[in-house]
């Protein structure tokens, strides 16, 4: 744009955008502020917003800092942060834990699987290419809740309900379609030409991919990491459906608040605001790279 | 050394034969020159020659060896690619050392090569930049300093300055010559632009379809072309090709006459006609004439500047020792 | 292009992902597919051949199946009204000379980040709550009688919640689609003497139109399958049982596999109708 916009009209655009922008963030926004409420002041009629005593006492009832373990390891944070008297009455830790498990698995699994299909569709491209990209991708749209059953059985059966390999394995099943997708165009933008420089300088296929493709696709394998992480992360059908106490993550965890606990909101708030947290923070770092990954390369 | 021969070599995409089987030797040491329009096959014959294609029947042989199942890495050939190809995260240096780190070679002999190749190309300056930061010719550049690095048995150019602007591709046609006049190695240089080939080569081999349509000296194809397609696709302007009543004369189905081969006047001559568009150089002025009963004009070039203008009537006279004769099958008659 | 060694290496790699999506589709849903046509209901211990069709036509003909139909539709139709209307002109106002443009971004592509189940549930406690409510007291400030909402207005307010979450969604595509159109056209345009409102209607909105298409099946898909924020809410009662959640419903809740199976494979039909749409449009895509 290399023509002057009147100020006026500017000005009003930026007000327009910020109060929509604000509006839109405000639950976000609230629930931070409300998990450093104590209970009472997040029921107070007329609500408060920013001049009330902040808290950090639902973080530690929920169990931010947890408490030192039966060695009497750790929990020297929660000595720091905490009044002695507050009781840890959730085990928010190990529901993270959970979930940067199951994340943190799924996403290497699938690139495992995704890394060597995707570059080699990408860059020996067959008569079937196509069709088995579209194939992968139709396996994505299958409802999750056609199969729910028998998925549940064969977990029975294996002994595997509730237990974080199979968390792991279903959801890298559930996403390999997009990192593949997302890889495969990332993959695409690499040129062919450079490729076969390297050949011709001598680099065998091992060299090829060392030095030339990984160095190269390293961007595009990124995105697709944080990408995928937060879609496990935020996956709630079969969180919600196959886990109850061992394999359960956060998504399961604040579920759990739905009744009658839901009531304490500060709680509530702090929970929640923990289980968001790396998530928000992750994605805005990936939004360019999210538009490609969740319209399969047909939004740039 | 680099003695290229190419036997029965053919290749075929599917069903379709992009290069029916075609014989070529390339000597040690010469500039040869692929040119043809698009899509006739002359980068597909170079990439056959690199090894990045597989051949579909024939063999090719380097320095007498049958390479044609060797790959690509293991040909002893360097190659200049038209997008130039460079390794975006790497530097300058890196670039150019990359084959050679290929090749194992220890790290002073490495860096030894390097910088000669830079003082060879006056990339000094720019040694530790990314392609990223370098500019159109710069990159060229680094791409040829890849390729000498590693001293190869031959050298293959992809259309290279079909990237540039006008100016910098005289430049670097230039640098290229001078190159391989200093390094004597053969070179493989594939373009679509005749006036590359005419200005660099020692010898042109001249594609159509996949069909080698005639193998010469710049000035052999310029003097003797062997068809029409040829007589058609060297020298600029383009030879006028006239059929009908003025061929009649001279026993040929077409006659071809090079712009420069027709003197114009102003009263008299051996043809008539109007001129419409002219372009005054200055060194030279071109006239496209229109002919009585003809839907092309023909072109016409004088020497320095020429009084003459557009509506003007124009005689024509042609220079009876360089009228080309072809007969109805397109081919040169003698 | 590549050499005979390359390809065979290319299908070795492609293998396990290949196999794998294939086993993750096909066996369930085969065994879906034999469940659907027993009398299956494990808490009985009954497990016995064969319904045939019994259980897809008993499935379709109770009247709970067409109201989850409706509820379903008016649900993924309502949330695609407000997410695609309201992120077309969030992403023509994002698209202007904004100053701050990249913090207000932010803001507003926030709410995809959040976990359903906490939106679920936070817009449930601490928005619509009758009595404690945001909502509430918002009411009660301009005087008028505060809502239940998931009571009073269940559907509704499951819509607002669900679009809070995509809407930054559609906003982030079509912006994304803005933004590649090519100023020289817009120019161009101009030049030809269009108005701003003749160029977004003969300009803009055919260049969105791709875009639009894309963000309308991409999150169909997803829509249809919500879960998580009906789950929390309102639990599937309050005339908020979509098809996916009437399935779940059968086969957890009641244990009647046959019936939830065969209402599965409905809504893999379902699914698969807009799929086709979907496949086209990506598939056109590949060949450029």
């Amino acid at each position: 744009m290399a023509r002057a916009i009147p100020t006026s009209r500017r000005l009003a655009f930026t007000a327009l955008a910020w109060i929509i922008g604000l509006l839109i963030f405000f639950p976000i926004a609230w629930i931070i502020l409300t998990s450093f409420k104590t209970e009472a002041v997040a029921i107070a009629d007329p609500p408060v917003f920013v001049n009330f005593e902040w808290t950090l006492e639902n973080y530690c009832l929920v169990g931010l800092f947890p408490e030192a373990d039966a060695q009497g390891n750790g929990g020297w944070l929660r000595g720091l942060m905490c009044d002695p008297d507050t009781p840890q009455r959730s085990d928010y830790t190990r529901f993270l834990m959970n979930s940067i498990v199951i994340a943190l698995g799924s996403t290497l699994l699938g690139l495992l699987i995704a890394v060597p299909a995707a570059w080699s569709m990408a860059f020996v491209p067959g008569k079937g290419t196509k069709n088995i990209l579209l194939w992968m991708l139709s396996t994505k749209m299958l409802p999750a809740v056609g199969v729910l059953y028998p998925i549940r059985l064969i977990l029975i059966e294996l002994n595997m309900l509730d237990s974080k390999g199979s968390m792991i394995f279903i959801l890298t099943m559930i996403n390999l379609p997009i990192i593949i997708w997302m890889l495969y165009t990332y993959f695409r933008e690499i040129p062919v030409e450079i490729l076969e420089a390297a050949r011709m300088d001598g680099a065998g296929l091992k060299e090829e991919i060392l030095y030339v493709l990984t160095p190269m696709a390293v961007p595009g394998i990124a995105s697709t990491v944080l990408l995928n992480i937060i879609l496990a992360w935020n996956e709630a059908f079969w969180t919600l459906t196959l886990t109850t106490v061992d394999a359960a993550p956060l998504s399961a965890f604040i579920a759990s608040y739905s009744s009658p606990e839901g009531l304490f909101y500060a709680k509530l708030s702090a929970a929640s605001a923990m289980a968001i947290a790396p998530i928000l923070i992750m994605g805005w770092f990936s939004q360019k790279q999210l538009v490609r990954g969740l319209t399969f390369g047909a939004v740039k | 050394m680099g003695r290229i021969t190419l036997d029965k070599v053919q290749k075929s995409f599917g069903e379709v034969e992009v290069i029916p089987p075609l014989d070529l030797t390339i000597e040690d040491g010469e500039f040869v020159v692929f040119v043809g329009p698009s899509g006739c096959g002359k980068s597909t014959l170079l990439r056959l020659i690199a090894g990045l294609e597989d051949v579909s029947g024939g063999h090719i042989r380097i320095d007498g060896k049958d390479a044609t199942l060797v790959p690509p890495a293991k040909r002893g050939l360097a190659m200049v690619f038209q997008s130039y190809a460079l390794y975006p995260h790497m530097s300058v240096r890196k670039n150019i050392a990359f084959p050679l780190r290929m090749a194992k070679m220890d790290k002073a002999e490495r860096d030894r090569r390097v910088q000669e190749a830079a003082d060879i190309l006056n990339l000094t300056d720019y040694i530790d930049r990314r392609p990223g930061q370098l500019s159109g010719g710069q990159r060229q550049r680094v791409a040829i300093g890849r390729a000498i690095v590693r001293e190869p048995a031959a050298f293959l150019f992809d259309e290279p300055l079909s990237n540039l602007d006008a100016a910098l591709r005289v430049g670097m046609r230039l640098e290229i010559s001078e190159l391989h006049k200093r390094l004597e190695t053969t070179m493989v240089y594939v373009t679509h632009d005749q006036v590359e080939a005419m200005t660099m080569a020692d010898k042109i081999v001249v594609l159509r379809a996949g069909i080698i349509e005639q193998v010469g000296s710049p000035l052999d194809l310029y003097h003797t072309p062997k068809n029409l397609f040829v007589a058609g696709f060297i020298g600029s302007p383009k030879m006028n090709l006239l059929d009908g009543d003025l061929a009649k004369p001279h026993d040929a189905t077409t006659i071809g006459v090079r712009p420069e081969h027709i003197t114009p006047s102003p009263t008299e001559g051996t043809w008539t006609g109007k001129i419409g568009v002219s372009e005054h150089l200055g060194s030279d002025t071109f006239f496209h004439v229109h002919m009585e009963g003809r839907r092309d004009p023909v072109t016409i070039r004088a020497a320095g500047e020429v009084d003459m203008h557009r509506g003007d009537t124009i005689y024509l006279t042609p220079n009876a020792e360089r009228i080309h004769r072809f007969g109805a099958d397109g081919l040169r008659m003698p | 292009m590549a050499t005979q060694h390359s390809r065979s290496a290319a299908r070795t790699m492609m293998a396990p992902a290949v196999f794998l999506l294939l086993v993750w589709m096909l066996v369930p849903l085969i065994l879906t597919l034999w469940f659907s046509v027993m009398d299956y209901r494990p808490l009985r211990g009954t497990f016995e051949c064969c319904e045939g069709l019994g259980n897809y036509i008993r499935f379709a003909s109770s009247s709970s199946f067409q109201d989850a139909i409706v509820t379903t539709l008016i649900m993924v139709g309502g949330i695609l009204l407000i997410t695609v209307t309201g992120g077309i002109l969030l992403a023509l106002l994002l698209d202007q000379p904004i100053w701050g443009q990249g913090i207000v971004r932010i803001l507003v592509i926030a709410p995809f980040f959040v976990m359903p189940t906490v939106a679920a549930l936070v817009w449930k406690n601490m928005f619509m709550n009758p009595v404690n409510g945001l909502l509430a007291h918002l009411w009660e400030f301009f005087g008028a009688e505060p809502i239940s909402w998931l009571t009073q207005v269940p559907l509704f307010s499951i819509i607002i919640i669900v679009s809070w979450i995509w809407l930054p969604f559609a906003t982030l595509i079509l912006l994304t689609a803005i933004q590649s159109l090519d100023s020289e056209q817009m120019e161009a345009a101009e030049m030809d003497g269009a108005s701003p409102i003749a160029r977004f209607f003969y300009i803009v909105l055919p260049h969105l139109s791709r875009a639009i298409t894309v963000v309308i099946l991409i999150q169909t898909i997803f829509l249809l399958s919500i879960f998580a924020e009906i789950f929390v809410t309102t639990g599937g009662g309050f005339g908020t049982r979509t098809l996916t959640y009437l399935v779940y419903q059968r086969v957890i809740e009641s244990q009647n596999v046959g019936l939830g199976s065969a209402g599965g494979i409905f809504a893999v039909i379902l699914a698969n109708i807009v799929a086709i749409f979907l496949m086209r449009m990506v598939g056109k895509n590949l060949d450029k």
